[in-house]
């Protein structure tokens, strides 16, 4: 805010031959610093949206991009194909779901953790508890897909074991494509909840201590002051996070559902990423693949700024 | 009558406070344990010997105790080779990953540089709209990067994120100790490297530890541009090796081949590609936690 405020009050004079001359001398150094990060957004952030154009041409791997034909239907003969084709749906619905189960599952985790590890008195344990909550975090996918397939599998998985040693009867949870979503949803929560109550505890911290003592003057106790200070003071970080996770309710990573999906569980695993990388690198699909693609670009940006002219109107800050 | 009433409740409360308080205790035991099952349980089955793993006799302390799996693990040249290459890797991509950063995020603190605004834009728009996949892949291409060893450290090099996390500690250093310096008559380049970077040493840790993680961790950049084996990083290995033994497990199960000793072996390979991360976060806490919060207040 106070930058904005500087750049501001610049008085704007008219340039002359000479400033220019002067300007130069003085910061070329500045922009010889910025050259080699530019040259690399534009190379690699900017110019493969000129491929783009493939999802409104016939994609020909002989001919340039240029010269390939337009498609038909004025060029939207794939974005037709693709909501036609059963898998993209499916695709398209998985990616809707999974990241709503994500946003009502994965959501409060880190935030009650937060107010966990905030009403936890002895300092030491605490910072105990955050490292050990943190771990999950540095793992990769190809890790937990290791400790899940050692944790869940029906025959010799510890988790079956116990079950089945207790009387129970094993449980697929890797290949039964319902019990997967829970599984899928389980492992990125014990993942991610640790690193992601950091930013609360931040905002917490934040919180002006003499709240709390007025309250405790007031006789409130554990519960009130949390429900009446804490929740009220991190509600601005809550709604930011929230906009950005609802914002991108249509985005998909890769990793985490490539790496988890087995062909038992297809039908309610594949996910728009690994549904363009199945057709497109491996099926060679470029053109139906790059309109998927774009589809999913456009509306996630669409879904932010829905996200956040909506908290915008609920009157909250937004994010941009 | 008020008063009289409110003594009674402040003890309770306190008592109350005090129950509360190892109640909130063991929650935290709670959590911790279902953080750390996984790995123990891992750890407990890559040092347990075959006969108790056939059994389903291994649940969190080794049964059994040798070490032939991670023996057999090191002597496996395809193992070895993909740690190494991604140790250097994850080196090279770490140092050139902070040098890009800090190019990137240093002049854009100067509020006088004229074209800032637009540089801004241009960096901003790619942390909200992404050209896909193919596009992508096109790209790598015609840049002739594909199943080249550059594609896994060029196309990944600045992260937006952890850019403007750098940036933003950059406007935290006071503007009068680069405006002295500017006085004396040093350079901007003289500025950064004497002034900015001797006082960003723990955000720079911090950005070094993402960076590092992204690389040690990533597979999906390899597993679509480089098709050449001897230039996999671990986790794509350790993937095919997962899968891989997931067939033969499948195959063998009329059979008596060894599936335990395969079994031990798996969870040798993954325990071991962790240890190098697992040594080094918990001493960079208090930085990255100050650069997680960081990267949050942006603007």
């Amino acid at each position: 805010m106070a930058r904005k405020k500087k750049q501001v009050q610049v008085e704007k004079k008219p340039f002359t031959k000479e400033d220019l001359w002067i300007y130069v001398k003085r910061y070329w150094q500045l922009y010889l610093l910025l050259l080699l990060p530019m040259i690399y957004f534009l190379v690699f952030k900017y110019s493969p949206m000129y491929y783009i154009l493939i999802a409104f041409k016939k994609y020909s791997i002989v001919q340039k991009v240029s010269e390939m034909p337009w498609a038909k239907n004025h060029g939207f003969e794939y974005f037709l194909k693709a909501f036609k084709n059963k898998d993209f749906i499916n695709a398209l619905r998985n990616t809707v779901f999974l990241n709503l189960f994500d946003i009502i599952v994965g959501f409060p985790v880190p935030i009650i953790f937060a107010l966990l590890l905030n009403e936890l008195r002895f300092k030491f344990f605490k910072k105990t508890v955050q490292t050990v909550a943190y771990m999950p975090h540095f793992l990769s996918w190809v890790i937990i897909y290791g400790l899940a397939m050692q944790l869940f599998s029906p025959t010799n998985g510890f988790v079956n074991m116990l079950i089945t040693k207790l009387g129970g009867e094993a449980v697929h949870f890797l290949d039964d494509p319902n019990k997967w979503v829970g599984t899928y949803i389980g492992l990125s929560v014990w993942q991610s909840f640790g690193w992601n109550s950091i930013i609360y505890l931040a905002a917490i911290s934040g919180i002006s201590p003499e709240l709390y003592e007025a309250a405790s003057v007031d006789g409130a106790n554990r519960f009130q002051k949390m429900w009446h200070i804490t929740l009220p003071g991190i509600r601005p970080t809550i709604v930011v996070l929230l906009i950005l996770a609802l914002g991108n309710v249509l985005g998909s990573g890769f990793d985490r559902p490539y790496v988890l999906q087995n062909n038992l569980v297809m039908k309610n695993a594949e996910v728009i990423a690994t549904f363009v990388y199945k057709y497109g690198i491996k099926g060679l699909q470029f053109s139906l693949t790059t309109a998927v693609g774009l589809f999913q670009s456009i509306a996630n940006v669409i879904f932010l700024l829905l996200a956040n002219w909506f908290s915008r109107k609920m009157g909250e800050r937004g994010i941009m | 009558m008020k008063v009289e009433m409110q003594n009674p409740t402040v003890n309770v409360s306190r008592l109350k406070t005090k129950v509360g308080d190892w109640v909130i205790v063991a929650l935290c035991v709670i959590i911790m344990i279902i953080c750390l099952l996984p790995m123990v349980n891992l750890l407990a089955r890559s040092l347990s010997s075959n006969e108790y793993l056939i059994r389903h006799e291994v649940y969190l302390l080794p049964k059994g105790f040798n070490t032939s799996a991670y023996t057999t693990v090191f002597k496996d040249p395809k193992y070895l080779r993909s740690f190494a290459w991604t140790a250097f890797l994850t080196l090279v991509c770490t140092f050139v990953s902070l040098l890009m950063s800090t190019l990137c995020a240093y002049p854009l603190i100067f509020g006088q540089l004229k074209g800032r605004k637009i540089f801004n834009v241009i960096i901003t728009i790619t942390m909200f709209f992404n050209a896909g996949t193919i596009p992508n892949y096109l790209l790598m291409q015609n840049l002739k990067l594909l199943d080249n060893p550059l594609v896994l450290i060029i196309p990944g090099c600045l992260s937006v994120y952890n850019m403007i996390i750098l940036r933003s500690f950059f406007y935290g250093i006071p503007d009068s100790l680069r405006e002295a310096a500017e006085i004396d008559g040093a350079s901007y380049w003289t500025i950064l490297w004497n002034v900015y970077i001797p006082l960003s040493k723990p955000v720079l840790a911090t950005l070094a530890l993402f960076y590092a993680v992204g690389r040690w961790n990533g597979y999906s950049d390899a597993l679509l541009y480089m098709k050449k084996e001897q230039f996999y990083p671990l986790q794509l290995l350790i993937y095919n090796i997962l899968q891989n033994v997931n067939q033969i497990e499948v195959t063998t199960q009329e059979g008596f081949s060894t599936p335990g000793l395969q079994e031990s072996i798996r969870a040798a390979v993954v325990m071991f590609s962790t240890v190098p991360i697992l040594c080094i976060y918990p001493g960079l806490q208090k930085y990255f936690i100050q650069g997680v919060t960081i990267g949050a207040v942006k603007e």
